[in-house]
Parts: C-alpha cells; sequence; structure tokens
C-alpha cells in the first residue's frame, strides 16, 4: 500500500492504533506500525503501542517496534531525547533475535544523532563481535561499520578483535569483505605491517569483484583498486591482466581499467601493458582511443622510450583524433621529461596535415615555437599558419601562434623574419579579437625595445622535470584513506567528492545563516550570561587583550616555529562546525585568526593570535579532529607567565564551549 | 540507510516507487534519476550518481543503481554508504523478484505490483534491510505471483539454461524454471524440482601471432531449487579439484581453480576429505560457489581463428575450429570505414554473414565438434589508401580491421574441467514421486578477442 498521508489514513491509522484487537494481532500491529513514518498528530497514539511492542514475545514485532522508535523520534523532530527509552535499547542490544539487535543499533543511532550517535563501549564491542556469526550478511555488514567507532584499550585486546574478524575476510558477500577490511584498517592504523597484510589478502575477493558479472560491482570494485594503489603501487601488478579491457564492456569500466593499468606498471609488466594499451589505441571509439593515448603518455614519465616510440607509430597511422592527442602527449612529455626531445623534435614534421582543433594545434605551435631550432621545417609549418590567419576561429590558436613566432624568430631570424612582420601586422591591424590584438600590440613593442630585452622575457627554461616529480603521487600512507574505504569517496574521486560535500555542506548551512547574521548584526554573539563570565575574566585572571592587534602570516609562522608548547589541551567537539561562527566569536573577545583551513576540511586547523596589555603573545593552535570528535588546542607563548596563561586558555574555553552550545 | 526505491522500465517509465522515509522529494526523482542518466556526459560513470543543484530537497542525493534484465534498479540515499553493501542489495532484491514473479521483466512486474510492494515491506523497513532470506519472507508474503502464461507447448522450442545469462539473451528462460518459487498453497501437485548449473564465463585475448595473452574463466555453481525448504543436499564435485596453485589431488594433472567462494549456507566438513558441498538451500535461486581460473587453462580453448588478409583485392578468409559442440556462435569483425560490399564464400548454408554497423558478423547457428569452418569474404574499400608499398608485407591488416571478437556458447562443456558428480537430496517426499533434480554444464563467451 503506497502511503500518501491523507487525512482519512490518519484517522485510519489512529483507529487502528486504539483498537486492542490489533494490538493483540501481532501480524496486524507490525503491519500498522511499519506504515508509521512521517504522519503529524499520532504521536500520542504511537507511543504506548511502541513500548508495549519492545517487550513482545515475538521477535518480529520487537523489530518493527525498535525501528518504530527511532521513527517517533523523527515524527516528534525536536523533542528530547527520552533516557528511558534509550536504556531499553541498550538493553534490547542482549535481544535474542539477531535482527532485533541490529535494528537497535540502528535506531539509537538515529536517536541520538545530536550526541554523535551511538556509544560502543567495550562489553557491547564484544558481545557485538560475539553475535556476529548469528547475523546474517546485512546484519554483519552493518555491525562492522558501527565497531569502527571502537577503539580497543590495549594493543592484546586489538590483536583479539582482528583475530575474531579474520573470518569475514573470507565471507562470500562482498559488503561484508570490505566492511571488515575497512574495520581492519582502521584498527590496525599503527600497525602497516597489518594493513599491508589485509590488503594483500583482500585483493582475491577484490580481483572477483573486478570481473565479475556485473558492471556496477566492477566498477566500484576498479575504484577502490585505484585507491590502493595510489599507497601501493605495486600491489597488483602481478595481476595485470586482469585490467585488460575487453571490447564488450561499457566505457566508464574502460576507462576506469586504464587508468588501472597506468599506475601498476613496473618494468615485468610495462611491455605487455604498453601492448595492450597501444591496441586500444585504434579503437573505433574515438573517445577510448585518446584516454588509450594520455594514458601511455603518463606511462612514458617513467619509460619514456618505449612510449615515444609508440606515440610516434601512432603519427604514421594520420588519423586526425589520434595525432592530435599524439601532439598534446607529446608536449607535456617535452615539458617533463627533456631527454625525448630528439625523438619527439624528429617525429612532428608531416603531423600538421592531420591536426584541425583547437588543441592540438595549439600544442603543435608550441612544440615548434619552443624547439624550433632542432625542427629543420618549422618556419615553413609556421609560415602555412601564418597565411592561413585570417581563417584560424580559434583566439587561442593566434596567441599561440604569435609568441611560438616569436620564439623561433629568436633562434631563426632569417627565416621568420619577413612572416612575424605580416604576423604582427594583421594582429595590430585586422584582428577583432582584442586579447589577440593586445598580444600583437605588446609583442611589437616589446621588438622596438631590443632584443635583448625579447629574450629575457621570451626565453625561459624549456622543460621542468621537477614539476613530475611534484606531480607524482608521492606514496601516500594507507590511513590517509582508510576511512574512505568502502564508501562512496573512491567513487566518485576525492576531488569530486571534496565539492559534493561542501554542497551539501553549503546547503545545510543555508538556512542557519540568517541566525549567525543576525548575531553578527545585534552584536553579542555570545549569550548574556557567557557574556559576563568573559568580561569578568579580565579581572580574576589580570588579562587585558589588545584589540586590533595586527600580526603577518609570516611573524606569526617565525614565532610560532621558534616557541615550545606551554599549553595543549583537547575538548570535545561532536557535530557540525562552522569557521564563520567560530571567527566571529574570538574577534568579539579580541583574538584574531590568522589562518584557517576551509570550512570542511578534515582535519580542520586555524592558527590564532591575540595580545595582553602587557605585550605577552599568545600563539594558538586549533585542531579539529572530526573522526575523533575533539578538538585540539595548542597555545604558545611567547614569555612564560603562567596565570595570563591559564585565564587565556579559559578565555578560549568559553568561547569555544558557546560555539558549541549555540551550534546545537 | 535507503531513502528510496524504485524499479525503471528500460524506457524510463517507473514501474515501483517506494519512498522509505519521508525526507526527500517526491515521485519526480525517479523522472530525474532517469534524465540524469542519458544525459550524462560520455567519460562518466553512471553507476553512482549525485544530484547537484535543481530544487533543494534534491540536492546531494546519490543514486545507485543497477540494470538487471532491462530494468533499472535504484536506491537513492544522503548517507555515505557502502556502495559493495548496496550494489549486493539490489541484486540480491533482483534475485528475489525474480523468485517471487517467476522472472525479472518488465511485464512480470507491472504483473505483480502488490507482490512486490509486499516484498519490499518485508525486506526493508524504514531505509533499512530487515532480511532477504526466502524462508523468513515466506511467512509474511500472502499475495500470489501472476505468471504470465500458462504453459505451452510453443515454449520448448525455445528451451535454453534457466539464469544463464547469454550475450545475445536470445535463449529464453526455460518455463519450467521461470515459474514462482512459491507455489500457490492449494496447488500441491507442482513438481519438486531442483536444478543444478555450473556456468562459465569465458574471456579470452588471443594475440594476432597466436599467443595467448589473457584467458580468465569465471564460474558459478548455481541452484534453483523448489523444494520445501530445510531438505538437505549434496553436492558432489570433481574428486581432483584443486584450490590454489601448490595443492595436488589425484594422478591426473587435477582441475585447479586460483580462488574459491561459497554460500555462507554451506556446510564445507566434507569439503576438504571428499569435495562434498552439503546445504540445506532456501527455496529460490542461489549461488552456492563461485570461482575463478586464469591463465593455465587445462583443456585446450574451444576456438581456434586462423585469419588471413590479403591486400590485392582487399579480401580476408578466416578459419574457424571449434572443439566441442557449440551453440550461436557469432563472429564480429569490425571494418574498415567506407566498405561498400561484401562478397562471401561460406561453407554450410545455414550460416549467414552481413555487414551491420561497420562490422562483418557471421552468424552459425550450430558448429559441430572438432569441425574446421572457413569463410572468405571479400571487401572494396574505396577510399582506403592502397597497401603501403614500402617497407610492410602486403600482410598487415589495414586500419581499422579487427579485432575479432567471437560470442557463444558451449553446452555440456566447462573449460575448467569442473564436473558435478552426482546431486543427492536426503529429502523424502511423502506421497509424491522422487524430486527431478537437472544438473547441467555450460560455458560461454565474456569476450573472446583475437586480434589480426
Amino acid at each position: 500500500m503506497p502511503y500518501l498521508g491523507s487525512e482519512d489514513v490518519v484517522k485510519e491509522l489512529k483507529k487502528a492504533l486504539c483498537n486492542p484487537h490489533i494490538q493483540a494481532d501481532r501480524l496486524r500491529y507490525r503491519n500498522v506500525i511499519q506504515r508509521v513514518i512521517r504522519m503529524p498528530g499520532v504521536q500520542e497514539y504511537i507511543q504506548q503501542p511502541i513500548l508495549n511492542g519492545l517487550r513482545d514475545k515475538a521477535s518480529y514485532v520487537r523489530r518493527v517496534a525498535v525501528l518504530g522508535c527511532a521513527k517517533m523520534h523523527n515524527l516528534h523532530g525536536d523533542s528530547e531525547v527520552d533516557g528511558a527509552l534509550v536504556n531499553e535499547l541498550y538493553s534490547l542490544l542482549r535481544d535474542q533475535d539477531p535482527i532485533v539487535v541490529v535494528n537497535c543499533l540502528r535506531s539509537l543511532e538515529e536517536i541520538l544523532k545530536q550526541e554523535g550517535g551511538i556509544v560502543i563501549n567495550k562489553p557491547i564491542a564484544h558481545h557485538l563481535l560475539n553475535r556476529m556469526s548469528k547475523l546474517d550478511q546485512w546484519g554483519q555488514a552493518e555491525v562492522l561499520n558501527f565497531l569502527l567507532r571502537y577503539q580497543p584499550r590495549s594493543e592484546e585486546e586489538l590483536f583479539d578483535i582482528l583475530n575474531l574478524l579474520d573470518s569475514f575476510l573470507k565471507s562470500g558477500s562482498p559488503g561484508v569483505v570490505m566492511g571488515a577490511t575497512k574495520l581492519f584498517l582502521i584498527l590496525a592504523k599503527k600497525f602497516p605491517h597489518v594493513q599491508t597484510d589485509v590488503l594483500v589478502r583482500v585483493k582475491g575477493p577484490l580481483l572477483a569483484a573486478c570481473s565479475s558479472e556485473s558492471r556496477e560491482l566492477c566498477f566500484v570494485a576498479l575504484c577502490h583498486v585505484r585507491q590502493i594503489l595510489h599507497s601501493l603501487p605495486g600491489h597488483f601488478s602481478s595481476h595485470y591482466k586482469k585490467f585488460f579491457c575487453s571490447y564488450s564492456e561499457p566505457h566508464y569500466i574502460k576507462l576506469q581499467k586504464v587508468e588501472v593499468l597506468c599506475e601498476l606498471v613496473n618494468d615485468e609488466n610495462v611491455q605487455q601493458v604498453l601492448e595492450e594499451l597501444r591496441g586500444y589505441c585504434t579503437d573505433v571509439s574515438a573517445d577510448f582511443a585518446q584516454a588509450a593515448i594520455f594514458a601511455i603518455g603518463g606511462i612514458a614519465r617513467t619509460y619514456t622510450d618505449q612510449c615515444v616510440q609508440i606515440l610516434t607509430e601512432l603519427l604514421g597511422l594520420q588519423q586526425e583524433h589520434i595525432t592530435t592527442v599524439v601532439v598534446q602527449t607529446f608536449r607535456d612529455l617535452v615539458w617533463l621529461c627533456p631527454q625525448c626531445t630528439e625523438a619527439v623534435c624528429q617525429a612532428l614534421p608531416g603531423c600538421e596535415e592531420n591536426i584541425q582543433d583547437s588543441e592540438g594545434k595549439q600544442a603543435l605551435i608550441w612544440l615548434l615555437g619552443v624547439h624550433g631550432e632542432r625542427i629543420p621545417n618549422a618556419p615553413y609549418v609556421l609560415e602555412d599558419f601564418v597565411e592561413n590567419v585570417k581563417s584560424e576561429t580559434f583566439p587561442a590558436v593566434k596567441m599561440e601562434l604569435l609568441t611560438a613566432l616569436l620564439r623561433l624568430f629568436l633562434s631563426r631570424p632569417a627565416e621568420c623574419q619577413d612572416m612575424l612582420g605580416r604576423l604582427l601586422y594583421y594582429c595590430i591591424e585586422e584582428e577583432k579579437d582584442m586579447a589577440v590584438r593586445d598580444r600583437g600590440l605588446f609583442y611589437y613593442r616589446l621588438l622596438l625595445v631590443g632584443i635583448d630585452e625579447v629574450k629575457r622575457i621570451l626565453c625561459s627554461p624549456k622543460s621542468d622535470p621537477t614539476l613530475g616529480l611534484l606531480e607524482d603521487p608521492a606514496e601516500r600512507p594507507v590511513n590517509s584513506w582508510a576511512s574512505d574505504f568502502n564508501t562512496l569517496v573512491p567513487v566518485y574521486g576525492k576531488s569530486r567528492w571534496a565539492t559534493i560535500s561542501k554542497c551539501q555542506g553549503a546547503e545545510r548551512c543555508g538556512p542557519e545563516l540568517p541566525k549567525t547574521s543576525s548575531f553578527a548584526a545585534s552584536g553579542p554573539l555570545i549569550p548574556e550570561e557567557n557574556k559576563e563570565r568573559v568580561e569578568e575574566l579580565p579581572d580574576s585572571g589580570a588579562l587585558m587583550l589588545v584589540p586590533n592587534l595586527q600580526l603577518t602570516a609570516d611573524y606569526f609562522e617565525k614565532t610560532w616555529l621558534s616557541l615550545k608548547v606551554a599549553h595543549q589541551q583537547v575538548l570535545p567537539w561532536q557535530g557540525e562546525f562552522h569557521p564563520d561562527t567560530l571567527q566571529m566569536a574570538l574577534q568579539v573577545v579580541n583574538i584574531q585568526t590568522i589562518a584557517m583551513s576551509r570550512a570542511g576540511a578534515r582535519p580542520w586547523k586555524a592558527y590564532l593570535s591575540a595580545q595582553d596589555d602587557t605585550g605577552c603573545l599568545f600563539l594558538t593552535e586549533l585542531l579539529l579532529k572530526p573522526e575523533n570528535s575533539e578538538m585540539q588546542i595548542s597555545v604558545k607563548q611567547n614569555e612564560t607567565r603562567t596565570e595570563t596563561l591559564n585565564s587565556f586558555i579559559s578565555v578560549l574555553e568559553t568561547v569555544i564551549g558557546t560555539i558549541e552550545e549555540i551550534k546545537s | 540507510m535507503i531513502s528510496q526505491f524504485f524499479i525503471l522500465s528500460s524506457k524510463g517509465d517507473p514501474l515501483i516507487y517506494k519512498d522509505f522515509r519521508g525526507d526527500s522529494g517526491g515521485r519526480d526523482v525517479a523522472e530525474l534519476f532517469y534524465r540524469k542518466l542519458t544525459g550524462l556526459p560520455g567519460d562518466e560513470s553512471p553507476v553512482v550518481m549525485v544530484t547537484t543543484g535543481g530544487r533543494r530537497h534534491h540536492e546531494g542525493r546519490h543514486f545507485i543503481h543497477i540494470r538487471h534484465s532491462g530494468l533499472y534498479l535504484v536506491v537513492t540515499t544522503s548517507e555515505n554508504v557502502s556502495p559493495f553493501g548496496l550494489l549486493e542489495l539490489l541484486s540480491r532484491l533482483a534475485t528475489l523478484l525474480g523468485d517471487y514473479c517467476g522472472s525479472l521483466g518488465e511485464g512480470t512486474i507491472s504483473r505483480n505490483v502488490a507482490l512486490v510492494y509486499e516484498l519490499l515491506d518485508e525486506v526493508l523497513d524504514y531505509g533499512y534491510v530487515q532480511t532477504t532470506s526466502t524462508e523468513m519472507l515466506k511467512n509474511f508474503i500472502q499475495t500470489e505471483a501472476v505468471v504470465s502464461k500458462p504453459f505451452s507447448l510453443f515454449d520448448l522450442s525455445s528451451v535454453g539454461l534457466f539464469g544463464a545469462e547469454t550475450q545475445q539473451s536470445k535463449v529464453a528462460p526455460s518455463s519450467a524454471a521461470s515459474r514462482p518459487v512459491l507455489s500457490s498453497r492449494s496447488d500441491q501437485s507442482r513438481k519438486n524440482e531442483v536444478f543444478l548449473d555450473v556456468v562459465e564465463r569465458l574471456s579470452v585475448l588471443i594475440a594476432s601471432n597466436g599467443s595467448l595473452l589473457k584467458v580468465d574463466v569465471q564460474g558459478e555453481i548455481r541452484l534453483k531449487s523448489f523444494l520445501p525448504s530445510g531438505s538437505e543436499m549434496r553436492i558432489g564435485l570433481t574428486e581432483e579439484f584443486c584450490v590454489g596453485k601448490s595443492e595436488l589431488r589425484g594422478y591426473g594433472p587435477g582441475i585447479r581453480v586460483d580462488e574459491v567462494s561459497f554460500h555462507s549456507s554451506v556446510n564445507l566438513d566434507e569439503f576438504e576429505s571428499h569435495r562434498i558441498l552439503r546445504l540445506q538451500p532456501p527455496q529460490g535461486e542461489l549461488t552456492v560457489m563461485r570461482y575463478q581460473l586464469s591463465d593455465d587453462l587445462p583443456s585446450p580453448l574451444p576456438f581456434r581463428l586462423f585469419p588471413s588478409v590479403q591486400w590485392d583485392r582487399g579480401s580476408g578468409r578466416s578459419t574457424l575450429e571449434p572443439k566441442p559442440e557449440s551453440l550461436n556462435v557469432r563472429l564480429h569483425l569490425p571494418l574498415p570505414r567506407g566498405v561498400v560490399s561484401l562478397s562471401q564464400e561460406l561453407s554450410s548454408p545455414e550460416q549467414k554473414a552481413e555487414l551491420a554497423e561497420g562490422a562483418l558478423c557471421w552468424d552459425l547457428p550450430r558448429v559441430q565438434g572438432g569441425s574446421q569452418l572457413s569463410g572468405l569474404f571479400q571487401m572494396d574499400v574505396p577510399r582506403l589508401p592502397g597497401p603501403p608499398s614500402h617497407g610492410l608485407s602486403t600482410s598487415t591488416p589495414p586500419l581499422g580491421l579487427g579485432p575479432t571478437s567471437l560470442s557463444f556458447e558451449l553446452p555440456r562443456h566447462t573449460c575448467s574441467g569442473l564436473q558435478v558428480r552426482f546431486l543427492r537430496l536426503s529429502f523424502r517426499p511423502c506421497g509424491n514421486a522422487n524430486p527431478h533434480k537437472w544438473v547441467r554444464h555450460l560455458s560461454h563467451s565474456d569476450a573472446y578477442v583475437i586480434r589480426i
């Protein structure tokens, strides 16, 4: 029965909830409670039946009643958490029926959302671990997820837990295997060898999922493989054949596989992988072919000679869509690996006939300009472009042409002087695009100043191998992504996920914004009673912070590095966080923010500074770790004075405490 | 935590829509999903999508879907959930709906809307999975499945294997296996049947010089049981079956697989000693065992292709040599752009070759084992530059020709050599005849690619 929520349904539901027969008949009771989702005005009718249901003899009634508690809580909206109910649910965690246990966890999580969710302490964690084998796969996956918040006290306990979990790594259900893997990774965050060991063991299931019949599962598994490869580049190298594309696969899987191949290349398999990628370059789908060529370009940063040879051979096919991508790859490659310049310069002549699009033309012209002295016919190729400049549609190509020709003019003046004159004339007199005209005028004036000046400006370095090292994915520790494992983050990719969560964050902040701005307008951000406390403080601790302290970031950094931490403290922090609110609040008590991370970054950091009337400087670092739900405060002081330090910290604490109260 | 679940037909019509939490927009979410799916740029994956922009309450909603039998099964959620778990749930739901409605398809779903909603009510409560076991669900499901057609002799003409999804999906599921699992309570005369399939998917890549680049076999033992649940079953596998690289069994070369995983209900007490799987299957479909095998295959590959391409008049010859008997073989060969005509010489009249979408398709409905077939195709490619005169030999294929891919089915054959020795039931039916047991073996192609 689809749920409508109309008057009649409400009436019917109320009647049903009051009917003793229905309360007695378990199946019907169950059906009624199940339908309570978002019905205003039935709260008072629900409460008693649900509480009765929690103690029912039949397990299927308890299952529904337990989730009914969460529904009821969400229906009330802002209602207080009912302590008795929460206790009852906690005690139901010991229920005989496994589904009731899992539902209890879910229900408590929703009811206690404001307080940061259900707390998993040692007895609960061990109880759940012992019950794991009784649960079905969905329950197991869910419990594994809840266990992530438990932190074992001792190393011994940790390894006991890992031993208990071991069998779930072999489970037939990928959801359970990945859940267990994540738990292993998180629990063993201080034991890298255990983490590596787990990743080796999960290789089999992951590879099986990668070649699974379900395309969707295959895709998700590939995304996780890439994630693992970021930290352990050699992890899947011996299984490279599993990532060869087959022609019947959809496009998005092929692209993922090419990326994976690109990342797992090593000395042993490079020959086979390149061979395979070369096969893709002539694929009927132009997009896929281009992706494969870019992939070869990526591998070329390490295995330059082989790749350049393959790319050169591809030019021989004289296909437009291939040539343009190959030339672009060459451009990027020459910049990163100067040793291949010679080979690239030899391959270039003749390409110009097969390039029609803007990107490809720009790349070719750039190459001709920068390395023109090594390409015999470079001036003549550029001359063709100059001849046809009137019919050229892309302004970017014209700009590139201007720069390239001027560069080439510096190395081969005799061949270029005439056409440079023509091009400049055209650009200044006839060109309609302002940017191109300005560029032309700029170069013209530059030439008037003198050739040495032109050289000084245009002859920049022709390559920058260090850039490749920077771009190279430095080995990232497993811990940096362990908490993202088995979530949607690897599927979207980290950068896309960041924008998504930013959007969501903005969305959530949206309705609250007026609240903060009204605070700002009306002045007192801190509620009255707290404000009194803050203002009392200067008297009690004789601390007077100077308003409008001006400190540059450089000075701050220098001072920060030269000082020792005078005080460190951890405050609990839960839920949402709005840096702007915090900044405003700190300003009220004359603490200036020097720098802070953008909203939503994890971990979030901020650097604060303040100075009291005696000239004593307080430098503070706030470090918010949402995963541990705590805020770490480190304060440094340029003169060691304990009493002012203490009062400064209490000011800071008050502010942070207030912000948290406002938020909740 | 799931906010909504819906099923769309291949054209985007919503067939089933269920909102579990009431925290999201209305039914237009389904429409939004379909619009997003069809408007997606080529390089983005459709598996997981997020809504951005547009109306407020759709903001930050993730769509996760699978495609199954031409239907889209979609869930939406606003939390950062485990994608593995959700995809698994969706495919389990697909199997479950198939079990209850007979088979999964647009027609069966729309005929059984009430049943589907009833099932969803039991499987998910407030967006949380309760149970997906047929056993437990049976107690709560009252609605009978509406079966499309009564059994007719016509269906026999297209009898195939249940569940074996072949590439062409030409093989219709046999009517015997595609009836709802829960037979009506009144109708006791239903047969007790068990279907056991060993299905292997083969993906192979062969280089142009005939050397094997990649072999990958994904195998599954699938069971569909119509027996009353609780009856125990023992499945004996080939005794020489070894798992992993090191294990040795029997005297022969053995049947070796790299990795095995079992369904959680399988009892493995006798697996080590006698390769016997014991289980009490619930009614419905179940994957008992999955295994993978790569690189060294015990038996030779089922097909060999000897292509030869000659430039002078633009003709190509290819010879096929299948080992076991095979069905529905289709050879697909992409051709250079601008091919205008094709003339063919085939070895038997029931074969067919035609040009379709820039490729050559050579269909062979049935191929005898051990036979050799050849086809000679001549094409005119007017715009192609002639054979490169210098350096390269005339046998170099032109750009755009190949690689060849084969799709096929091999009944009664498994590439790994795994066989089911026996299937024994401890179940003693009262008053009814012995249960019928059907054991079948099948290999089919996932991607069988031969470079030219």
